[in-house]
This record gives structure tokens, C-alpha cells and sequence, in this order.
């Protein structure tokens, strides 16, 4: 009911080329994110989707259909916008109503889905407010309700937690997600945060000027990056990578190795550093150590790890923990 | 202002300029009450006399006066009716992208810089002149009588002039207003089915409102007070067919040199703006309260 395809598509802004020639298929039910650092072409990408940009060349399938041409609105897509675009002098009764009463509805089925859809989202109670007397989420809510009120084929959410504090953001991730497994409906999300993507995904479509560089999911981003990108960009705190010397002795150009893969003793092990700072968070402490002849690595140790500023310890890798990549940044298997 | 202390000194501050805006004010009224209770020509100096109401009763009692009254809302509505319907189409179109936006955009605002008196003279001159004008001129081309504007329709064509210098200025605000419509709302209303009528009234309508009201607002005080333009197009004629009430009062004062009642006649004028201002911000204070 809800596959999406893209073939061949890319987008030219002038002389300004964002996007590239995309091919990709997100398959009916699907949760898939575009992560990517700001500028990749991740929005552009998304309203392309929505129609809400012409597409420069290439196809949109919706449903198996020939989309490409067709007007936002009859693509049986919704979109969740970054400032919740809910309009303001409307109700929240009157903001989830208007699909339904653009699409000519008789007021008893708009009533009974406005009903629905506020009770599955927690807002019966302020159906009658107008968006400004409402918070952050509850604006939020509003604006998925707007969404889910005309049964689309598939959602499309453009930074929509964002505006959102950090505590209220963890929430609704969770909530967006159960929401996924409630309706199990196609969502395509755009973030630039890692962690969203991670954490929500079905599959992970990482952009990075306008490129896809890889396609996958959660796990396998995590334990096999295509590239250097890909490598750098999923995983908190990020990939240590190391050149020269060392990297000439695992056969590559460049290895990579997560913080939380590094074995740490203060009495021996492969490489010999400075501890910098440590950042203790608790459960983990994050320790930026100076490597004599490498620079800087981050790694993560058990909250109870005693060691302080200046401190020497001793780094080692996991064995078979190591990325290599070659001097092109792809990595080597 | 949180303390008693800056609450105190910030009155003291503001002293000057409230009791000089209030002299300023206050005089000339108490001066114009004063007169208007007086038997008071310029052609009989120093026989001022005590009338009591007299001024009042002459005034209201004109026939030209009903006329002037009916002359001040024909103009303010007329005028407001064109400068907010055209207002907001004429907005709609300079929002579009085009070329030479920029220029288009200073030419629309020009009018508003003309002042009334040549704005006026140009109209009736140029535009409306039975003989020389445009109009005449664009009527006989198609073989019609040419049409005498200021003596067969004098009121409108002050409508007319009126509109065409208030115009840019409602354009000007309701642009502006335009131009704050966010983006991402216009495009939820797209993706949520709306069509251009639909996001028009839905979105647009409702966004624009508030500007709508200042527009009417401001419009409303300047237009209850036109003057320039009748005294040179139609000289409130023919006969008092194009006499609003503060050409009334010039007549009364300049052309009779009857002073008492010239002065009777503004503080009625005075007291019919507040009942249009107590209507209108009835009317309007909810718009801008929200």
C-alpha cells in the first residue's frame, strides 16, 4: 500500500546541483530515516517526495504509480513540517478537521476521525484551544494528528522534534515510534541527529551532499560502514580514526576504531597516552586522550574507571573491532 | 517599572510631554466650545454676543448639512471599500515573483507620495475633464458622448481621486503582512488538499485580518476629514452635492465668515468621529486583541 521508489531523481537549483541522481526504494510499512549533517540535500530530498518541489529529473513511484507530475495533494501523502505549520487562528478541533474538510467529508466522519485520532494522541481535552495556548508537544501532537486523520499512504516528517527540548524530544521519539507500530504505516523522517536515526529506524538512509552513501539498517550502519562518512557520522561519541603508522600496519590507509571498542589499562596495552578530559556521565566516563604519535582519542570506560586529568593509561583495540578503509575512504573487507 | 521608586520617576518623566500634548489639545477645543456659543462674524467685529445654542440649532437644521453628513460616510465607505477589496488584490499580485519586481512595487507606492491638493488637480484635469481629459478622450475614440465626471457624479469622482491616493497605502501594509504568512503553513494547506480558493480564505484571509483592521482604522480617521480634494475639484458643488462636513465647516467659517457657527459645526463633527470610533473599535478591538 505504501512503497515509494526513486529512480534516477535529482534536483538542480540554478547551477546549484543538491541532488544528484537518487535511486532508492523504501518498501510499504517501512520506518526510514535520512540522517545527514545540515545541507545534505535531506529536506529537498523529502519535499521532492512530497511534491512540494518539481523533481529536475528521474521518476517517483508512489504505490507502484507514477507520481512525478502529480500535485502534493494527490499523492495520499501527509507531512509533519518543522515548525508544526498548524494554522493559527483555527482550533485544534478545526486544524485536524481541515484534510478531511478539503476533501469534502460529511461532519459526521469528520467528527468521529477527529475524535479518534485525538484519543489515540492525548488531546480530547484540548480540542477547543487555539495552537498558541498549547506546548511544544502538544503542538507536536496536533500536527501528527493533522497527519493521520486522512489515512495516508505513508508519512513524511521533516525535523519534527527539532523545536522540541531535550527531555520532551526523547518522548516523542518513543511516541512517534509506538505510533509506527500502532498504524504501521510507511514513515519517511528526516533528521540530522544520529541518535533519532538510531534509535527509530526500520532502515537508515545516510546523505551526505546529496549523495546516498549507504543504505541499511541501524545495526549494520554501526558495525559496517561503507565509507569514512558513514563511519564518522553514526555512533556517539565518534569514530577515532588513525593514519600513518599504524594504519599502514593493519594494510590500510586509515583505520577507524569506536570509543566504546578500546580496551583501556593503566599498566599495558598497545598504544600509551595522556588522559586530557574525562567526562563523566555516570554509567560511562568518555576519556579524551592524548596518544603519543597518533593525537587524540576518545575512549568510553566503565563509570568507575579511576583515572584523572594527566593520568597515563594504555589503549588497545578489540581485536576484529577495527575499521579499515583505503585512501579513497571506502572501507576494505 | 517594578518598584514604587522608578514607577514615581518615570511618571515625573513622562509630566512634560502629557501636559503639553494635553495643551495642545485641550485649548483650541475649549476655544472652539467658547465660539460656538457665541454670535461671532468676522464681518462684524467686536459685536460678539452670548447665543446659547442658537449656533447648534442653525447648523443641525441646514438641509446642507444632512447632505455633508451622508457625503462624509459615502466617502469614507466608498473609499474603504475600494482601498481593501483592491488593497488586498493588488497585494496578492505583487507577492507573485515576476520580473522587475522592485520597480512595479515603487511605481504602486507613488501615489500615496503625491500630495492631495496635485493628485486632485491632476484627476480633474487630466483624467476627468469633459474637453482635455483622458477619459473624454477614450470615450469619443469609441464614438460615446464624453462623460462631465465632476458636475454629473461629483461625489464619486472624489470617491474616485480619494481611493486612488489611499490605495497604495493599504497595498503597502497588507504586502507586508503577506510577505509574514509562513511558508510552512501555506504548504501543510497544500499537502492537506486545499486548493488556491480553499488556502485563500482558510489561510490567507485570516492571516491578513488583522492588517485589514489597521487598515480600516487609520484609513477611517484620514477619511473623515478629506478636504483638499473637494476644495479643488467641485468646491463642495454643485450645490452640496460633494460637501462633506469639514468642507461645511470651512464654508461656514471662511466663505460666511460665520465663526459661532463654523465652531458649532466642529464639535459636532467632533462628537460624530467619536460615535464612528466607538462603533469601529467596537467593531474591530477583538481582531486586535487576538
Amino acid at each position: 500500500m505504501g512503497s515509494i521508489a526513486l529512480r534516477n531523481v535529482s534536483k538542480v537549483f540554478g547551477a546549484h546541483t543538491v541532488i544528484p541522481a537518487i535511486d532508492l526504494d523504501i518498501s510499504d510499512g517501512e520506518f526510514v530515516v535520512f540522517v545527514g549533517p545540515s545541507g545534505c540535500g535531506k529536506s529537498t530530498l523529502l519535499r521532492l517526495i512530497a511534491g512540494l518541489e518539481d523533481v529536475s529529473g528521474g521518476k517517483i513511484l508512489i504505490d507502484g504509480k507514477d507520481a512525478t507530475e502529480l500535485a502534493p495533494a494527490k499523492r495520499r501523502l501527509s507531512m509533519v513540517f518543522q515548525s508544526y505549520a498548524l494554522y493559527p487562528h483555527m482550533s485544534v478541533r478545526s486544524n485536524i478537521a481541515f484534510p478531511l474538510k478539503m476533501a469534502g467529508e460529511d461532519q459526521a466522519s469528520i467528527d468521529r476521525k477527529v475524535a479518534d485520532a485525538a484519543r489515540v494522541l492525548n488531546l480530547t481535552d484540548y480540542l477547543d484551544r487555539k495552537p498558541r495556548q498549547l506546548s511544544g508537544g502538544q503542538r507536536q501532537r496536533v500536527a501528527i494528528g493533522r497527519a493521520i486523520v486522512r489515512q495516508p499512504v505513508a508519512f513524511l516528517f521533516d525535523e519534527p522534534l527539532s523545536n522540541l527540548d531535550a527531555a520532551l524530544r526523547v518522548n516523542m521519539r518513543l511516541e512517534i515510534s509506538q505510533l509506527h507500530q500502532q498504524l504501521k504505516t510507511t514513515m519517511v523522517y528526516v533528521t540530522h541527529d544520529q541518535v533519532e536515526a538510531m534509535t527509530m529506524a526500520d532502515k537508515i538512509v545516510v546523505l551526505n551532499k546529496g549523495n546516498v552513501e549507504q543504505v541499511g539498517t541501524p545495526l549494520e550502519l554501526y558495525r559496517r560502514p561503507d565509507n569514512l562518512f558513514v563511519a564518522g557520522f553514526i555512533g556517539s561519541p565518534k569514530m577515532n580514526f588513525i593514519t600513518g603508522e599504524i594504519a599502514r600496519g593493519h594494510g590500510a590507509h586509515t583505520i577507524g576504531v569506536r570509543p566504546e571498542h578500546i580496551d583501556l589499562s593503566t599498566s599495558a596495552g598497545a598504544w600509551r597516552g595522556t588522559v586530557g578530559v574525562a567526562e563523566h556521565l555516570g554509567s560511562d566516563t568518555f576519556l579524551h586522550v592524548a596518544v603519543d604519535g597518533v593525537g587524540t582519542l576518545t575512549a568510553r570506560v566503565g563509570g568507575d574507571f579511576p583515572v584523572r586529568h594527566g593520568d597515563q593509561v594504555y589503549l588497545s583495540p578489540q581485536e576484529g573491532r577495527v575499521h579499515r578503509f583505503n585512501d579513497e575512504g571506502s572501507a576494505i573487507r | 517599572m517594578a518598584t514604587l521608586h522608578t514607577r514615581s520617576a518615570a511618571r515625573a518623566m513622562m509630566a512634560p510631554s502629557v501636559v503639553l500634548l494635553l495643551a495642545w489639545m485641550v485649548v483650541p477645543l475649549a476655544m472652539t466650545i467658547y465660539f460656538s456659543f457665541l454670535r461671532y462674524n468676522l464681518l462684524m467685529p467686536g459685536m460678539e454676543e452670548w447665543v446659547g445654542f442658537d449656533n447648534y440649532r442653525y447648523f443641525l437644521t441646514d438641509p446642507a448639512f444632512f447632505q455633508a453628513i451622508f457625503n462624509t460616510l459615502a466617502i469614507v465607505l466608498g473609499v474603504l471599500l475600494i482601498t481593501v477589496l483592491g488593497g488586498i488584490g493588488l497585494a496578492l499580485l505583487l507577492d507573485q515573483p515576476m520580473f522587475g519586481q522592485g520597480i512595479v512595487r515603487i511605481l504602486v507606492i507613488a501615489p500615496f507620495l503625491i500630495m492631495p491638493t496635485v493628485a486632485a488637480l491632476v484627476w480633474k484635469n487630466m483624467f476627468m475633464n469633459p474637453v482635455n481629459g483622458l477619459f473624454a478622450y477614450l470615450a469619443r475614440s469609441v464614438g460615446l458622448p464624453p462623460f462631465d465626471f465632476l458636475n454629473n457624479a461629483p461625489l464619486l469622482s472624489i470617491i474616485l481621486i480619494v481611493a486612488w491616493q489611499w490605495l497604495p497605502f493599504a497595498t503597502l501594509i497588507l504586502l507586508t503582512a503577506l510577505q509574514s504568512l509562513d511558508e510552512e503553513q501555506k504548504e501543510a494547506a497544500q499537502m492537506d488538499g486545499a486548493g488556491a480558493w480553499s488556502r485563500f480564505t482558510y489561510l490567507t484571509l485570516p492571516h491578513l485580518s488583522r492588517a485589514i483592521t489597521v487598515v480600516i482604522l487609520i484609513h477611517t480617521i484620514f477619511l473623515l476629514s478629506v478636504f483638499a480634494e473637494i476644495l479643488v475639484t467641485t468646491n463642495g458643488g454643485p450645490g452640496t452635492q460633494s460637501t462633506n462636513l469639514t468642507f461645511l465647516v470651512y464654508a461656514q467659517a471662511l466663505l460666511q465668515f460665520d465663526v459661532g457657527g463654523a465652531s458649532a459645526g466642529g464639535i459636532i463633527a467632533v462628537i460624530l468621529a467619536n460615535i464612528v470610533a466607538f462603533f469601529l473599535m467596537r467593531m474591530i478591538g477583538k481582531t486586535l486583541e487576538a
